[in-house]
């Protein structure tokens, strides 16, 4: 049973600029979107998100919009249990996988075959069942014998598409996106369409974060706009795109 | 998974190079049979006692050193992952410390192959090792734990711990043999070291002789203490490390 309940959900960042972290670039993204703030000890913080509260349903697929820095992503990374909140109780029930950043763990030094075997067990698939897949994925990739190559000599087309090809192997109950994936060159790019909309379909939850109008109106059934880390409006998406895009 | 992503970090050493890892051994022996003869000579000791004592003691204590310094390392070179993935934290801590299990499995040959040369004889101590490096791991798991979040918090801490390690290096008697250490300071020099009663436990059994009551009572008692603090720690602070890195 797929769920996900936020009770006044509130995430800081705490900024610690005596050991040479870039202050600055924490600094912008308070300019944009986050609220600096000082805590009782002098500490900076900036407030990321702040009085979360909403609920998602099994079925239900939500489009995140905002400008950048309104917490998009911080919540992406909430929703997939990365940040613990500091403020609130963020529950959520169900295996969660996030397609943010696909290439994650993929070394290019290894082959594409080893390669597959640690993203996918980063993923959380077992060695059997990536066994069992693992001529699927060679498969659906077009790498053919490179598979036996080592990732640094693949062109970039590759590279993605072997990261795609195993990276949307899992069947999550709750999918996190961070705008819509596209890879390879045209008679790919249908492919990876149709498989991506399988697996969106598949999942009991999906959150896509997305600037896209189109997009979100085509694949989501509500929507939350983000804004200085708060909801400003929670509604089925074509209101929100409404409001937000302006008619 | 933390085994995989270990042993993913061996092989990393093995590409491209025809001896990978054992580029280590090699630089080892050498270093070994260099300050073999040039302490021999130095300390008056024969080669037959100093040479076995040195190999068993350098190799082991290069496990001890480097988990200490790459466990400062443990969560903030695993940033991506952590800040992507919901694993269970201990994934990255375990890393480090099978990674460099992984290095001893590879240096450790140079120790039984200094004592056939030497027509050294390996007692039935070496058994010990076993309880020995239980006892050692235990201690280094929770030093990669604490060390990684106060890394990952104070960014200056992985330097510091690195020069700290080659103090620690001269002052453990690593390359020098305790007994040169006048009874009178034995105590304060050496039985306050925890790294000398670790390095004991690893050691000793190569060397025919048993680790001391004490060796194994410190030990066991800094693991647990250790354990204890580092429970708390990552109690409190666990959450912290996703924004801290």
């Amino acid at each position: 049973m797929a769920h996900i309940k936020f009770e006044s959900v509130g995430v800081e960042f705490p900024i610690f600029n005596a050991n040479g972290r870039s202050l600055t670039s924490r600094l912008l993204e308070a300019a944009t979107g986050g609220r600096l703030d000082k805590d009782p000890d002098g500490r900076v913080m900036v407030r990321a998100l702040q009085g979360l509260d909403f609920e998602i349903n099994e079925g239900q697929r939500i489009g995140l919009i905002g400008h950048n820095g309104a917490g998009k992503s911080t919540l992406l990374r909430v929703l997939s249990r990365v940040y613990k909140p500091q403020v609130g109780s963020a529950d959520i029930a169900g295996n969660v996988t996030s397609l943010i950043d696909i290439a994650l763990g993929i070394n290019p030094e290894a082959t594409g075959r080893e390669n597959v075997f640690i993203r996918g067990a980063l993923l959380g698939l077992s060695k059997q069942e990536l066994s069992d897949k693992f001529d699927e994925i060679v498969e659906f990739s077009e790498l053919g014998d490179f598979i036996e190559m080592p990732v640094r000599t693949y062109s970039s087309g590759m590279h993605l598409r072997l990261a795609f090809a195993v990276s949307t192997v899992v069947r999550p109950e709750i999918l996190l996106m961070d705008e819509w994936l596209s890879v390879g060159d045209e008679s790919f790019k249908h492919k990876a369409e149709e498989r991506l909309t399988n697996m969106m379909d598949t999942a009991k939850i999906l959150v896509i974060a997305s600037h896209s109008r189109d997009l979100l109106e085509k694949t989501c059934t509500r929507a939350l706009w983000l804004e200085h880390g708060q909801v400003k409006m929670d509604a089925p998406v074509h209101e929100v795109t409404k409001a937000y895009f302006g008619s | 998974m933390a085994r995989m992503l270990a042993w993913e970090d061996v092989k990393q050493a093995y590409r491209r190079s025809a001896i990978g890892p054992f580029w280590i051994t090699a630089s080892m022996a050498v270093q070994i049979a260099a300050m073999g003869v040039v302490f021999g000579i130095i300390f008056h000791t024969p080669l037959f006692e100093y040479l076995p004592f040195l190999a068993s003691s350098i190799i082991l204590w290069s496990l001890i050193s480097a988990t200490v310094t790459e466990g400062c390392m443990a969560f903030i070179n695993a940033e991506g992952m952590i800040k992507q993935l919901d694993l269970p934290l201990h994934v990255h801590t375990l890393r480090v410390v099978l990674r460099n299990l992984f290095t001893l499995a590879h240096n450790i040959v140079i120790i039984p192959l200094v004592f056939l040369v030497l027509g050294h004889p390996i007692g039935w101590q070496v058994l010990l090792l076993i309880p020995g490096a239980v006892v050692v791991l235990a201690n280094l798991s929770w030093i990669v734990i604490v060390l990684g979040m106060v890394s990952a918090r104070y960014r200056d801490i992985p330097q510091t711990v690195a020069a700290a390690m080659t103090i620690v290096y001269f002052i453990t008697p690593v390359m020098w043999q305790p007994k040169l250490v006048p009874d009178a300071q034995a105590h304060w020099l050496l039985g306050l070291n925890p790294f000398y009663h670790l390095l004991q436990l690893l050691r000793l059994p190569f060397l025919s002789t048993l680790p001391t009551l004490e060796n194994w009572a410190l030990s066991a008692g800094f693991a647990v203490v250790g354990w204890a603090i580092t429970v708390m720690v990552f109690k409190k602070f666990g959450k912290q490390i996703a924004y801290w890195v």
